[in-house]
């Protein structure tokens, strides 16, 4: 970790940008007519059409969160983004089909390797669709669909319909209502009763253009006694202006199903990234969000699990980095809603420079339930003496026997460390970057083993030129 | 050979005072004890040569092999072979004792030489197994949660894997059992060469009985005002250090 060895993972590894023609653009500026035009691009049916519609009622109605949230928020300017833009609605299946700009990207940013390397299947999104999507064959022979989410609707609307919205209402927040109006790509997951992936399914969301809002859609659904892991990473170039991505998430895990949902996000420092995810949680069900957060402007994201079948577990494993110019303001929630739920909450940031970092949960145990446990720590390393951190724990129980449990800590990486790291031969950034893979490196460990390696050095780089 | 020369040293913390222009001389292969009552400036000596950010040396120059240490950031000193043994060794959470001494060993390393992960665990279990440190503390973190004598044991084992050209210890002894006083005193002992120096930093005679220098200094005021043999140091025993103070006094 010490010898700088010349990296291949990086922080700038996806500020590049090619120039790239789209046959499909909705143009500038949010309106019926652009909803109109997505909607109709995409062919869809007209209860889809509706919803978008009544979204971008709800979205224009609804104020912007500045009550309890950054006010950094107003400097969004939703007139100059482009929401939709995209070369065709149907991805690729195999590599050489894929457009060569958009087959340049996705090469330089490692994702066949990854694919042959550890997963089961890819989705490679550039900008608004899918431009390539590809699982392996046995996995469909099983029943399993793992599509983009405009094929999605297309090709299994009754799956897509039945859970679509059920989890994240369209009036849940702002963003969920705006992801509601104007959605494109994402990942449609179905995993059949007792199947069980045993690779990881992974999703790439990339932004190559400038003023462009990203706006996918998510639906996984695990069926009883399903298993999966999906991994989404995402990038996007360093532009003067900046950048919109609002996804929304929803996660159903039925009886006996596990889903793990693992981000690691490594956005540049102009995007506003702002994130809706949640899950539901059928009977002795298990769903865990672990949840990496590296650069973007302002990054407002609190997955959450609703525990509604007995014995369901929820779990938030979330690291974030917050360095100069940047809000992490991230967090979890977990309502519980059926007996003997246990939830478990952990988080860790770190703030750099000037960075900013803030906490927010929420847990609620209704006094009617028995039984529910839940455990939260959140822990904030402070890196310089302008860092900040903040912690909103918001904890609502009722009734006699549940078990709540909370444990928060602020540290600061203090000169004496340093000082004595140093004596021993390691640079000031060098230590620096020791202490700071040392406060999250348990959680790191929770992270599939391809991705422990990149976020290691993705927060060592985050380090370099931090001291001093 | 690496010979510590230090000369006309002065030491500022926060204004105050407490080297002042302190001057010693360590000879390659020698082992020099320096004793004093609290407050004599002792442990400001140690943490002013490894540049202590607290510390502001006010003027005069500490060489080691003819390479002036003042004004180097504490890390190239440490490159450079000063290796100080902490009096309060400090825990650093989530750091490993494999991983952290893996990074010093590497940050010496010159670029085109590879890092031998077999051999270094080898060293490492051997080292640990000569001061009696179970080998699953290459998992613990740096002193987290350590006893006193389990630190200790600690930098004697990064002091042992660093292979340093000169070695500080600043009052080891502090907190050991005489169990641990033998078993840490042991592994100095063998570190000691004719290319090596150490400097002992000390109250008692006691760690002098295990590690037993070829001189001892008595520090006052940020000075040395006494040097002798190892009986110096059995004489302060006896008598304390008032009748130094006295005989400066009169």
């Amino acid at each position: 970790m010490i010898k700088t060895n010349p990296i291949e993972v990086d922080r700038d590894k996806g500020n590049f940008h090619y120039n790239t023609d789209y046959e499909f653009d909705a143009g500038i500026g949010l309106s019926e007519d652009v909803v109109r035009y997505i909607s109709d691009v995409k062919k869809e049916d007209s209860w889809v059409k509706d919803f978008r519609l009544k979204a971008l009622n709800t979205f224009e109605k609804k104020k912007l969160p500045t009550h309890w949230a950054t006010k950094d928020l107003e400097n969004i300017d939703f007139d100059i983004i482009r929401y939709y833009l995209s070369k065709g609605q149907m991805p690729s299946r195999t590599w050489e089909e894929v457009p060569d700009d958009v087959k340049r990207t996705f090469e330089r940013l490692g994702i066949p390797e990854q694919e042959r390397k550890f997963l089961a299947g890819v989705e490679a999104q550039f900008d608004s669709e899918a431009a390539y999507s590809r699982m392996k064959d046995d996995l469909s022979e099983k029943g399993v669909i793992f599509v983009g989410s405009t094929e999605g609707l297309k090709e299994h609307p009754e799956i897509f319909k039945k859970w679509f919205g059920k989890v994240i209402p369209t009036s849940d927040n702002k963003f969920s209502a705006l992801n509601s109006a104007v959605f494109s790509g994402g990942s449609f997951i179905y995993v059949p009763p007792g199947v069980k992936l045993e690779q990881p399914l992974q999703a790439y969301f990339r932004i190559n253009a400038e003023n462009f809002g990203q706006f996918e859609r998510t639906l996984i659904i695990a069926d009883e006694g399903a298993e999966i892991t999906y991994m989404e990473g995402c990038t996007a170039p360093k532009f003067e202006t900046s950048t919109l991505h609002s996804a929304v998430v929803e996660l159903v895990a039925l009886k006996g199903a596990k889903i793990q949902y693992v981000t690691v996000q490594n956005w540049s420092n102009n995007v506003f990234n702002l994130v809706t995810k949640r899950a539901m949680a059928h009977e002795e069900s298990e769903v865990r969000w672990i949840d990496c957060n590296i650069g973007s402007r302002l990054t407002m994201k609190y997955p959450g699990v609703i525990l509604r079948g007995r014995k369901a577990r929820g779990e938030v494993l979330s690291i974030a980095l917050a360095n100069d110019g940047q809000h992490q303001d991230t967090g979890a929630k977990m309502v519980h809603a059926a007996d003997e739920t246990t939830s478990n909450v952990i988080a860790k940031s770190v703030s750099i420079g000037e960075g900013r970092s803030t906490y927010r949960g929420l847990v609620q145990m209704p006094g009617h339930l028995k039984h529910c446990k839940n455990n939260t720590e959140c822990d904030a390393l402070l890196i310089n003496s302008d860092s900040q951190t903040d912690t909103y724990p918001a904890i609502t129980v009722q009734g006699e026997d549940h078990s709540v449990q909370h444990e928060a800590s602020v540290s600061k990486v203090s000169a004496e460390q340093i000082f004595y790291m140093q004596q021993r031969g390691l640079s000031e950034a060098d230590a620096m970057s020791m202490c700071v893979n040392g406060f999250v490196n348990d959680l790191i460990r929770e992270f599939p083993m391809e991705y422990s390696v990149e976020l290691k050095r993705l927060i060592d780089l985050e380090m370099e030129g931090s001291v001093g | 050979m690496s010979t510590l020369k230090v000369h006309n040293l002065s030491v500022n913390i926060e204004d105050k005072t407490i080297l002042n222009e302190f001057s010693l001389e360590v000879p390659a292969g020698e082992v020099h004890a320096i004793m004093g009552p609290n407050g004599s400036g002792k442990s400001t000596l140690s943490k002013a040569l490894a540049a202590h950010p607290s510390y502001d040396v006010l003027g005069g120059t500490a060489e080691l092999d003819g390479c002036n240490l003042i004004g180097m950031e504490p890390d190239e000193i440490s490159r450079a072979g000063l290796f100080l043994a902490f009096q309060y060794p400090i825990e650093v959470p989530g750091v490993t004792i494999a991983n952290f001494i893996r990074a010093a060993i590497q940050a010496r390393m010159e670029d085109s030489k590879s890092f031998k992960a077999v051999d270094y665990y080898k060293e490492l279990y051997q080292k640990m197994d000569d001061l009696g440190i179970d080998r699953k503390f290459t998992s613990r973190s740096l002193n987290d949660g350590f006893s006193g004598g389990e630190k200790k044991r600690c930098e004697i084992l990064q002091m042992a894997m660093l292979d340093p050209k000169f070695c500080i210890l600043d009052e080891t002894d502090s907190g050991l059992d005489i169990d641990a006083l033998r078993v840490v005193s042991a592994g100095v002992n063998s570190m000691r060469s004719a290319e090596r120096g150490f400097l002992v930093i000390t109250h008692y005679q006691r760690l002098l009985d295990y590690i037993v220098p070829d001189k001892v200094h008595v520090m006052w005021e940020g000075k040395i005002v006494r040097s002798g043999d190892k009986e110096l140091a059995t004489e302060l025993e006896s008598k304390g250090y008032d009748w130094i103070k006295e005989e400066l006094a009169a």
